[in-house]
């Protein structure tokens, strides 16, 4: 609690100690004939100033500054009117009870801001500087490009680099939200923001503190506030017709009445005044930026970064998805992911297609080549180079090699046409190599881009969340796309496209979308932030991705695990579930109870319920949108 | 130029709204945003002028809500 809440604190207890004494003694009649009369007001009134002094000093203040419908000023015109009207107990009580909901409030408000910012505490204080052989701790500002830092154990990184000494454990979950611990040694790149787990590293700085990616995340969440959801727009605008109406229906009903059915104004100022509590509009302005601000934190600590309210409210309509397959769904890195061998079922076989193959592509540093060669030391091979002789490269058809002075032919089908050689096409998806040896067809390897591990699983899980529609784009061969879009279970796919041909695509397919349906396009930025922006929502991987791509997008994987685009999609359905939740409730609590006080059936205690006691409700309803699991 | 500031006590939601409305109509001033979640103001305005518009924007906001205050 602040100093400012202790205070308040005190003078609820005060001011209750008194009301309550007083209270006791009218009802037990010690007062005697006075009860009820004028005389007892100075009485009533010490409690009442207690409590609610600096209400009215604000109320008279802004006034004078010209903000005459503020909440003070309601609250003194609502108790002042009960004064008027002799509740003595009931004006003071109702203070009381206003203060104990507002007091309720900025308790509720200051702790969700803290839970918020601590899960937003990524941002390193200082950094470890080698100066004159002691270490000085710095500001991360100051620390230029180039610098070697030094991060001991447990500590956060403080700047973007590359570890130049030691060995550790790097904990990432702040940036990815991925608990497990990833090993980092000498010569691999780190991102600020990380904690450093038990070695102690010395790293070569090659960012500034500004761009390096823990600056690049806080600017993007403290951002992500100020670009508010529909949903927020139009409670802000709601909130500046409500208050106005709720205050001209008060004076209305105030005076109208006792004029047309005759009688005192007492009833009728009293009913009135419980209008005017309840016409602050709170509840919904603090508690719906709340449980954006929840839903937005909630994601990014699954490491997903949402840029802003509108975006996630955007997520959650999302009925259409569109994948760049490299990259996104694939992983980008060709392997061999079969052997064919012409002796079937023969193991011996294969092996000797695979190293064959793997030396004698030994020369080049074509990923296809690359690709073989990893296959064949990944199985314990070794490339010994010695027996490779006499390589000749035959343009767009593949090689021709001796080894260990027998010649061996690597390539496409071309090339086995072109020397004759009988051999069995195959027709798998990805690309094909053909090997002969001597003149004898000898199989095939197949190499293709890999799938994420868990796309097949985001693809399904995305169906479960409500997504219609999977589209898969893709510059690759039509059978290969094809196969992959049957691996994954994905609705439609187009092939063979040009960079440019994606922006049409995703236009169209745009053009298909109805009402407030949304379409998303998740790419890892290369060639494709123009599509990512002009998408209603546009992902980007956000550790294989381009700055550009992060830049464009809307919504940022940190790890590039596309399962968690599900997990967004639940966790921005949660939120707007809330936000709504809370809209229903407040107005609808609000609206019954205008109703009652119209009637004379609700008095002050049920007004000020439906003022702070719904905002409290409503806020902490909000604090769920912080809790979404991390699935 | 765009400037950041925090603020002080700044315990209303609707006050944070109105803040933010009344930044945006003074003259100079090209975007404002008050965030009552983050208790931070931006504050995007013309470089010649913007010490003089921030003294208006801290006496407008002493108008709206007296007890906020705005650290420089």
């Amino acid at each position: 609690m602040t100093k400012k809440q202790k205070n308040m604190l005190y003078r609820i207890v005060i001011s209750f100690s008194l009301l309550a004494v007083l209270m006791i003694c009218e009802h037990l009649g010690v007062f005697g004939a006075l009860s009820g009369s004028w005389l007892l007001l100075p009485v009533y009134a010490v409690p009442y100033l207690i409590i609610g002094y600096d209400i009215i000093y604000k109320a008279a203040r802004n006034i004078k500054n010209g903000q005459i419908f503020d909440e003070n000023f309601l609250m003194m015109l609502a108790t002042f009117g009960a004064f008027g009207v002799r509740e003595y107990s009931e004006a003071a009580a109702v203070m009381l009870f206003y203060q104990v909901g507002e007091l309720f409030q900025s308790y509720a408000v200051g702790k969700s801001r803290q839970s918020i910012s601590e899960m937003m505490d990524i941002c390193p204080e200082y950094a470890n500087i080698e100066r004159g052989g002691g270490l000085e701790q710095v500001d991360p500002d100051d620390v230029e490009v180039g610098s070697i830092i030094v991060v001991k154990p447990g500590e956060r990184v403080p700047l973007d680099g590359i570890v130049t000494e030691g060995e550790s454990y790097i904990d990432t979950a702040a940036l990815t939200g991925e608990s497990v611990p990833r090993k980092i040694v000498s010569g691999k790149e780190i991102f600020s923001g990380c904690v450093n787990g038990s070695g102690t590293l010395k790293i070569r700085t090659t960012k500034e503190f500004d761009d390096s990616t823990v600056a690049k995340i806080l600017e993007l969440v403290e951002n992500a506030s100020s670009k508010k959801a529909r949903t927020e727009k139009f409670i802000t605008k709601f909130a500046k017709y409500y208050t106005p109406v709720v205050t001209i229906g008060a004076v209305l009903l105030a005076f109208v009445p006792p004029f047309i059915l005759g009688g005192g104004f007492g009833e009728w100022i009293q009913r009135a005044c419980t209008f005017l509590v309840i016409s602050c509009p709170c509840a919904l302005v603090i508690s719906v930026p709340l449980g954006f601000f929840g839903g937005i934190g909630a994601a990014s600590r699954m490491g997903v970064l949402v840029k802003g309210g509108n975006y996630l409210e955007a997520v959650a309509e999302m009925t259409t998805i569109v994948f760049d397959k490299t990259g996104t769904l694939t992983k980008g890195e060709f392997r061999v992911t079969e052997i064919i061998s012409a002796e079937e079922g023969s193991e011996e076989a294969s092996e000797k297609l695979l190293e064959l193959a793997a030396l004698g592509e030994g020369y080049s540093n074509h990923p296809i080549a690359v690709s073989i060669r990893e296959a064949y030391e990944e199985k314990g091979g070794k490339m010994d180079m010695d027996r490779v002789s006499d390589a000749e490269e035959i343009a767009g058809h593949g090689i021709c090699v001796k080894i260990d002075g027998r010649e061996v032919l690597l390539g496409n089908e071309k090339l086995m046409q072109s020397k004759e050689i009988i051999y069995s096409s195959v027709s798998n998806a990805g690309t094909i190599v053909y090997a002969a040896y001597e003149g004898r067809f000898l199989g095939a390897l197949v190499i293709s881009d890999v799938v994420k591990e868990g796309a097949a699983d985001a693809i399904r899980s995305m169906k479960k969340v409500g997504v219609k529609k999977c589209v898969m784009l893709t510059g690759d061969r039509k059978q290969a796309a094809e196969a992959v879009a049957a691996e994954l279970g994905i609705d439609e796919v187009h092939a063979e496209l040009l960079p440019g041909d994606k922006v049409s695509i995703v236009e169209t397919l745009l053009g298909r979308q109805r009402g407030n349906e949304k379409l998303a396009f998740a790419g890892d930025g290369i060639n494709d932030a123009p599509v990512l922006s002009r998408a209603d929502i546009g992902i980007a991987m956000g550790s294989m991705g381009s700055d550009a791509a992060i830049e464009a997008a809307d919504v940022v994987l940190m790890d590039d695990d596309v399962r968690k685009i599900a997990s967004v999609v639940r966790c921005a359905r949660k939120t707007l579930r809330i936000v709504k939740q809370n809209i229903v409730f407040a107005l609808g609590v609000k609206a019954l109870v205008l109703i009652l006080g119209a009637l004379g059936m609700a008095n002050m205690w049920e007004a000020v319920f439906a003022d702070v006691g719904v905002a409290v409700i409503a806020i902490m309803n909000s604090m769920r949108a912080l809790k979404t699991d991390i699935k | 130029m765009k400037k950041k500031f925090k603020l002080e006590d700044l315990d209303c939601a609707n006050c944070a709204a109105k803040m933010e409305d009344a930044i945006k109509k003074i003259s100079g001033v090209h975007d404002a945003n008050v965030s009552f979640m983050a208790q931070k103001m931006t504050i995007e305005a013309d470089d010649e002028r913007f010490d003089e518009i921030m003294k208006e924007v801290v006496s407008v906001c002493a108008k709206v809500e007296p007890d906020c205050k705005i650290l420089m």
